[in-house]
Order: structure tokens, then sequence, then C-alpha cells
């Protein structure tokens, strides 16, 4: 009796571990291998339904809007007095010392020192403002978002757990030191049922990472807050602003990117960053295009 | 090769070149490329140029096309044409099969600015007479709703 007892025990919980949990249950059709690129864009939308509740699942992207290599979307670094930031003094001599290959006071690829262009990671925020399509993934303790520039991913609690506090060097995160990091530490809560607020500290020093591609710093002091809007079931609105002392006067907004879905089975184009294929471009083109 | 030895244009084979000259394209509007600008480093003028292809570079983080040209004067050339990655410029028709070597393209491109037979996409015309723009895509026109 009892070893009956024991074999339908293990059986059930076999049987409770082996099936799909709600919500990744496998299609019973067979997908494709198609399209490679994400296109869709909110003129392409025929259908639209009501946002589904605290729910930002999707592959994401906002088209070229999305791509913000003249500076981000809301402060294009082109020189004119609206889109001109409200640097500190230490702000404004950092920016001066960045060589980016965008935007205002750009320079030819030969004579650049982006960290981008020698495959440093790009570092939060910049990650937001760089050729973005973004796959999320959520369950009931965090939020993934998959970035498609250089395929990196970064984790967003949303389980309650606090923000860390700045301290020097670092974050004290529930009374313990933790080093600064590319992603930061992020903490999300819902404001209501379709906006999800998303405070991130923790980033990397300011000699380390940039704000965009024009070469507008960002440092370790920084608070970044996002606002993910569940719009309807095609569009997500993802706005950004920027608190960091250190560099900028005040706080203010970098991007309200109009996201739109993609269909689930987009397998995209890679685009990592890839050392060797810097050093490439360079020699081919790059350094001889510039007169090096 | 500085641009007195390569000037765009003289490259053009009356025969075998499509000359269109030189054109200003205003910049404005069009889309910013995923890896630089290049406001600093190319031409705002687009120049047409006709080749034949060597090399197809379908890489990070840009598409390199390299092609012989030969001018009028007969002298041959080597220009080494810019375009964007290849999960920006896949949306607009490009793929790794685009060239192979031995195909006779028409390009529209920038060229930099310092005068070497460098550039920047604008448009191609393919070997079988397929044209392609410079494979971005254009900015969404709708606004969040």
């Amino acid at each position: 009796m009892l070893y009956r007892v024991m074999m339908l025990t293990a059986g059930l919980v076999a049987a409770a571990l082996l099936a799909p949990a709600e919500g990744v249950a496998q299609n019973t059709s067979p997908g494709k291998w198609s399209p490679q690129v994400a296109i869709r864009g909110q003129d392409a939308v025929k259908e639209r339904k009501p946002a589904p509740r605290r729910n930002i699942n999707g592959m994401w992207n906002a088209q070229r809007l999305g791509n913000q290599s003249g500076g981000v979307q809301l402060k294009p670094n082109n020189g004119r007095p609206e889109n001109a930031l409200p640097y500190t003094p230490y702000g404004l001599e950092l920016y001066k010392k960045h060589k980016p290959l965008e935007g205002l006071d750009s320079v030819s690829p030969a004579f650049n020192n982006d960290p981008r262009t020698k495959c440093e990671p790009l570092g939060f925020p910049r990650w937001n403002h760089y050729d973005v399509g973004v796959q999320i993934f959520q369950d009931e303790h965090k939020i993934a978002m998959l970035y498609n520039y250089d395929n990196r991913w970064r984790l967003i609690w949303t389980d309650g757990r606090s923000l860390p506090t700045v301290v020097d060097g670092g974050v004290e995160a529930d009374g313990e030191f933790r080093d600064t990091r590319w992603f930061g530490y992020s903490v999300g809560k819902w404001l209501d049922d379709y906006t999800l607020e998303v405070v991130t500290v923790g980033i990397m020093p300011d000699d380390r990472a940039w704000l965009d591609n024009t070469g507008r710093p960002i440092s370790e002091q920084a608070r970044i807050t996002e606002r993910f809007r569940r719009i309807d079931s095609e569009t997500l609105e993802w706005s950004e602003t920027i608190d960091d002392p250190k560099i900028y006067t005040r706080p203010w907004e970098t991007m309200k990117l109009p996201m739109t879905l993609q269909d689930s089975g987009i397998d995209q184009i890679t685009r990592y960053c890839s050392p060797s294929e810097i050093e490439r471009y360079n020699t081919t083109f790059g350094d001889a295009a510039s007169g090096k | 090769m500085s641009r007195a030895d390569a000037p765009v244009g003289t490259y053009m084979k009356k025969n075998m070149m499509i000359v269109v000259g030189l054109a200003v394209v205003l910049l404005s509007g069009a889309p910013l490329g995923a890896h630089h600008s290049g406001s600093t480093l190319f031409d705002e003028n687009t120049s047409t140029l006709k080749g034949v292809v060597k090399d197809w570079l379908w890489s990070n983080p840009h598409c390199l096309l390299t092609i012989d040209v030969t001018g009028a004067d007969g002298k041959a050339a080597q220009w080494v044409i810019e375009y964007q990655a290849p999960n920006s410029i896949y949306a607009g028709g490009y793929r790794r099969t685009s060239f192979k070597p031995g195909d006779t393209v028409t390009l529209a491109v920038h060229p930099v600015k310092n005068g070497r037979p460098y550039g920047r996409i604008v448009s191609s015309v393919l070997a079988d007479g397929k044209e392609l723009g410079d494979g971005l895509l254009r900015m969404p026109t709708a606004a969040t709703p």
C-alpha cells in the first residue's frame, strides 16, 4: 500500500513538473524561420484591442525612431537652442573630451574615442538610445528585456524589493554594498494596470559609458526613470527621464518612443559588436577614408 | 590616392558610364546611420560610379562594397563604398547575395570630403537591373495614437 502511495505521489509530482506552465505551452502548429527584421510600424496596425492588464510582453520596435544615432530622441544633438542640455561645469568639460561619430561635434572614424567602437558595453541607459529593438519577457517577480544590439539583456525587479541607495563607488542594497554595473539596479512598480514605472541607479562611472552616440555624458550618480505605458494591444509607449546632478543641473526627458508590437515569430539578424569586425572595418574603410 | 588622382567623374567612361553628374542632395530628413551619421566625413554631393564588383563584405558595423572603376583615361581605381549594418539594410532589400565578384553595378554615393576613393551609398543598381536605395527604412509617419 505504502509503495502504491509513493508511486502515485511520485507520478503526480513528475506530471506537475513536466506539464507546461500557464502561458508557455507550445503551439501545436510548427513555426517558420522568418522574418529576420522587425519593421512593423504604427501605420501597419490594422486592429487594436484593449491593452492587456499589467503586461508588456512581446517583441517591440520603434523602427528608425529607435535608432537615435544623432542623439537621444527628444534632444538630438543638432545645435538647436531647444536641444541644448543643462550641463554642470563638470558635465560640459567631460562632454568636450568626448570625440563622437555623431552629432554636432562629430569627428571622422579614425579620430573618435567612443567606447562603442572598441566594442565596450554601451552601458545603461545608452542601450535604450541606440538601434533599439527589444524582446520583453515577464513573470510575477521580474521583467527581462533583451536588447537586439549586441544581444544584451537586463532584469527589472517587480517583486517589491527596495531601490538601492547610491553611495560612493556603488550602491547600498538592503544594507549591503554592491558595485556599480553596466545595467545598474532596476526596480519596477505598476502605477496602474497599464503603466509600469522603473527606476534605475548604480550605473557605471562616467569614464566607462556615454549617454548617447553624440558623446553626451552620464555618471554613476544618475537616477533613470522609465515609464512603460501599454496604450493598446499593439502599442507600448516607452519614456525616460534622467536625473544626474553630477552632469546636469536638472532632470530632463530623453525619449518617448512609440513601440509597435512585432510578429512573435521574428528571429532577428544579430547585431553583435565583434572586435575583429571593427578592426577590419577600420582597416578597409574607416581609417583610410578618414585620411589616417 | 588623392582627389587629383581619382576625381569622381573622370572615372566615368563615356561608353560605360551613366553620368548623372553631381547633384546636391540635402541630408535633412534622411535617416541617420546606425554607426555614424557621416556629416563630418561625407560630402553632401551625390556622385555616380559604374564599376565591377571586387568584394561585398556583409558585416557589422558596416557592409562594404569594393568596386573597380575605370576612368576615361583608362586608369583603374578601386573604390570602397559603405552601407549600413546588415540588420539595417536587410529591410531595404539588401542581402549577402546582392553582389558577387564580376558584377557590373552602378552606384550613387556621397564621396568622402577629402577626395579619397571612398563613399557612402545613396542607391544601387544591381547587376540584374534591380534598384535599391540606401537600405534604410523611412521614418514612421504615424505618431502614437
